[in-house]
C-alpha cells in the first residue's frame, strides 16, 4: 500500500464520517438530559431536503443552511412538545418522527431529485464537527449549565427539587439534537453527495444512535467511535477491491454488533455508574407526582 | 396570569375517551392531510377519494387490503404482549426478516419437494426463526438488564445484512441473471390463495385465530392477568410473586414468533422467493398499529386495516396524483403523533382559565 492510497482512504473516511459526528453529538446531549430521540433519521432527511430545495430555489448557501436548521428546530420542537408536555412514550414518538420525516422529505424533494447543484467544500464542516465535539465535551464537564443537563438526565426529580427547570432544559437539549441532525442531513445533501435522492441518509441516523451508546455518552469517545464506524465501512469497500474474501455484510453489521456488546457491558449497575450512563433515560418526567 | 390552560391528573378513568381518542387522531390526521394536498396543489376531496376510497372499490383492491393488513395485524398482535408488559420490543422488522430466512431457507433446501408437509415445516421454522431472534434481547434483558429497545433495534439491522448476505451469496439463483434474489420456492412451499386470481392468502385465517386466542388470553387466563398487573406496576406483580423474568421471556418469544410467521407468510405468499426488500417496513409500522389499536386484539385488527389502506392509497396516489408513495409514511407518522398526543386526554383533565 502506497502512502497516497492511505492518505486517499483517510480522506474518504474523514469526509464520509462527518454526518455521524454531527448527528451523534446532538443525540449525545439529548440523551445526557434523559431523553431518547429515535427520530434522527427523519430529522436528517428533512434537514437535507430543506437545505437542498432552498439552495436550488435561491442559490444562497446562507439561506439554505438557515432553513435547514429551522426545519430541525420545528420538528424537534414538535417532538419535545409531545414527550415533555404531553408526556408521550419517547420510543413511539421518535419512531413517528422518523416515519413522518422519511415521508415528508420524499414528498417535498420529488421535483428536485437529480437537480445538479454546486456543492460546498466539506472541510469547513469537518473542522466545525471537531470544534463542536470539543465544545460539547467542555460544556458538559466544565460548565454549570452542563452540570444541570447531566443532573436532569441523572435524576429529574432531584434536579426539580433543587429548583432546576427540567422541562426547559430538555427542550433545549432536544432542539440542540434536532439542529445537529439537520446539519448532518445538510452536509449529506449539500457537501457530501451533493444532490438530493429519496432516503439518501441510508440509515446513518440509526448508526449515529448506536454510536452514542457505543461511546458510552462521552464526546471524545464518540469522535473516535464515529471514525471507527466510518472507517470500517470504507475498509470494507477497499478490502473487496483488493480481493479479500470476507462478505461485505459482515463488516456492515459490525457497528451494530459492537453496540450490542457495549450495551451488555454497561448494563450492570456498577459499570453504569462508572461509565456515566444517564439513569433517567427514557423515563418521562411528571411534575404532578 | 401565566398559564391559560391548566391540567389536572384524572382520578376517574374514562373508557369512552380511551376508545374514542384513536378516532379523534384519525380525524385530525385527515384534517392536516388535506393541508398537505392543498400545498401540493391538489384538490383534497379528489385526493382523499384516490387515497382512501378508490383503492378498495373493487375485489382486487379489497384482496390487496387484506394482503397488507395480514402481516401488520399478526405482528402487532404479537407486539401487544410485549407492550402490555411495558417491554419495548421494537425489533419486529428483524424478527420478521429472520422468520423469512429460516422458513424460506427450508423452502430452498427442499426446492424439489412436492410434499404437503413442506409448507407446515416452513411455517414452523419461520416462527422459530422470529422467536430465536427475539430471545437474544430477551436473554440480555433478563441476565444483564440490557436495554431491550436498543438491542432489538440493532439486531434488526444485523438481520437485514444476514438476509443480504444469503441472497447475494449462497442462496443466489444461478439462473437469476446475477440479480440478488433466490430461486422461487416450489409450489408445495407456496401459501394457498383464498380466491383464484387474487393475492389474498390463508394468512388471513392465522390473523383471525391469533386475534381470537389473544382475546381469550388477555381476558380469561392467568397469564393475561399477570401481564396486565405487571404492565401497570412491575413492583405490584413482583409482590404478588409473579416471575417477572419469565413474563419478559414469554412475551418476547410470542412477539418474535408472530413477526417470524408474518415474514414467512410474506415470502411464501405474495413474493414467492427471498430477496432484499421483503418488507415495506411492516415491522416498524406494526408498532403504530399496536398503539392505534390500544393493545386490544380487536382494535389491532381494525387499525391494521386502516394502516394497510395508507399503503394502498399511497401506491394509487403515486400512480394517479404523481406524488411519491412515501406520502403514506406522512399519514402514518401523523396518525401516530396525534394518537400519542390525544392520549394525554386519557390521563389528564384539561381546562381553560
Amino acid at each position: 500500500m502506497s502512502i497516497e492510497l492511505i492518505i486517499g482512504i483517510l480522506n474518504i473516511v474523514l469526509i464520509s464520517t462527518t454526518p455521524l459526528v454531527f448527528a451523534g453529538i446532538g443525540e449525545l446531549v439529548t440523551e445526557k438530559s434523559g431523553v431518547l430521540n429515535l427520530g434522527l433519521e427523519g430529522l436528517m432527511l428533512v434537514g437535507a431536503v430543506t437545505g437542498f430545495i432552498t439552495l436550488v430555489l435561491t442559490g444562497n448557501y446562507f439561506y439554505s443552511l438557515f432553513l435547514s436548521i429551522i426545519s430541525g428546530v420545528i420538528l424537534s420542537g414538535i417532538f419535545a412538545f409531545l414527550v415533555l408536555n404531553l408526556m408521550t412514550n419517547q420510543i413511539a414518538t421518535g419512531l413517528a418522527l422518523t416515519i413522518f420525516g422519511i415521508g415528508l422529505s420524499a414528498m417535498l424533494g420529488k421535483k428536485f431529485a437529480g437537480t445538479p447543484i454546486d456543492g460546498l467544500n466539506p472541510y469547513y464542516f469537518i473542522v466545525i464537527s471537531f470544534l463542536l465535539v470539543f465544545s460539547v465535551g467542555y460544556f458538559l464537564s466544565k460548565t454549570k449549565s452542563g452540570l444541570i443537563v447531566r443532573a436532569v438526565g441523572e435524576n429529574h426529580n432531584s434536579a426539580y427539587a433543587l429548583g432546576y427547570n427540567v422541562i426547559k432544559t430538555r427542550y433545549l437539549t432536544i432542539i440542540f439534537g434536532g439542529v445537529m441532525s439537520s446539519l448532518a442531513g445538510y452536509y449529506i445533501s449539500i457537501c457530501y453527495a451533493p444532490m438530493w435522492q429519496e432516503g439518501m441518509t441510508a440509515g446513518r441516523g440509526w448508526i449515529a444512535l448506536a454510536l452514542v451508546v457505543f461511546a458510552t455518552w462521552k464526546p471524545w469517545r464518540l469522535l473516535v467511535g464515529a471514525y471507527i464506524f466510518g472507517g470500517v465501512a470504507i475498509m470494507q469497500m477497499n478490502l473487496q477491491a483488493v480481493g479479500v474474501k470476507l462478505p461485505g455484510q459482515f463488516f456492515n453489521m459490525m457497528p451494530y454488533l459492537a453496540t450490542i456488546i457495549v450495551l451488555v457491558f454497561i448494563s450492570s449497575n456498577k459499570l453504569r455508574l462508572k461509565l456515566s450512563a444517564p439513569s433517567s433515560l427514557n423515563i418521562p418526567f411528571e411534575k404532578n407526582q | 396570569m401565566v398559564y391559560l390552560i391548566r391540567v389536572q391528573l384524572r382520578e376517574d378513568y374514562s373508557n369512552l375517551i380511551f376508545y374514542l381518542s384513536p378516532l379523534v387522531a384519525v380525524a385530525l390526521t385527515l384534517f392536516f392531510g388535506s393541508f398537505i394536498f392543498l400545498i401540493l396543489d391538489l384538490s383534497p376531496i379528489e385526493s382523499f377519494k384516490i387515497f382512501f376510497i378508490s383503492p378498495i372499490s373493487n375485489s382486487y383492491g379489497i384482496s390487496e387490503l387484506f394482503v397488507k393488513a395480514t402481516p401488520l395485524a399478526i405482528i402487532a398482535l404479537g407486539l401487544s404482549y410485549c407492550f402490555k408488559n411495558n417491554i419495548y420490543n421494537i425489533g419486529a422488522e428483524g424478527q420478521l426478516t429472520m422468520g423469512a430466512i429460516f422458513g424460506g431457507g427450508i423452502g430452498l433446501l427442499f426446492n424439489d419437494s412436492t410434499s404437503v408437509f413442506l409448507l407446515p415445516l416452513m411455517i414452523l421454522f419461520g416462527s422459530i426463526g422470529g422467536a430465536f431472534w427475539a430471545t437474544i434481547p430477551a436473554i440480555l434483558k433478563i441476565k444483564f438488564n440490557t436495554n431491550e429497545i436498543l438491542t432489538s433495534l440493532m439486531l434488526t439491522y444485523v438481520s437485514l445484512f444476514i438476509l443480504d448476505y444469503f441472497v447475494v451469496g449462497p442462496w443466489k439463483d444461478p439462473a437469476g441473471y446475477g440479480l440478488p434474489k433466490s430461486m422461487p420456492f416450489p409450489d408445495a412451499g407456496r401459501l394457498p390463495v383464498l380466491f383464484d386470481g387474487l393475492r389474498v392468502h390463508i394468512g388471513v385465517y392465522f390473523a383471525i385465530i391469533i386475534c381470537f386466542v389473544t382475546y381469550i388470553v388477555y381476558n380469561k387466563t392467568l397469564f393475561g392477568f399477570k401481564l396486565k398487573v405487571s404492565g401497570l406496576s412491575s413492583k405490584a406483580s413482583q409482590y404478588a410473586g409473579f416471575k417477572y423474568k419469565n413474563l419478559i421471556f414469554y412475551t418476547f418469544i410470542i412477539s418474535g414468533a408472530c413477526a417470524g410467521l408474518a415474514g414467512l407468510f410474506e415470502v411464501s405468499g405474495p413474493i414467492g422467493l427471498l430477496y432484499r426488500d421483503i418488507s415495506p417496513n411492516y415491522g416498524f409500522t406494526a408498532i403504530i398499529v399496536a398503539f392505534l389499536g390500544r393493545l386490544n386484539p380487536i382494535g389491532i385488527v381494525l387499525s391494521s386495516l386502516l394502516i394497510a389502506l395508507t399503503y394502498l392509497g399511497a401506491e394509487d396516489a403515486q400512480l394517479f396524483l404523481k406524488i411519491p408513495s412515501a406520502v403514506g409514511f406522512v399519514f402514518q407518522g401523523l396518525v401516530l403523533f396525534f394518537l400519542l398526543g390525544t392520549d394525554f386526554l386519557n390521563k389528564y383533565r384539561v381546562f381553560i382559565k
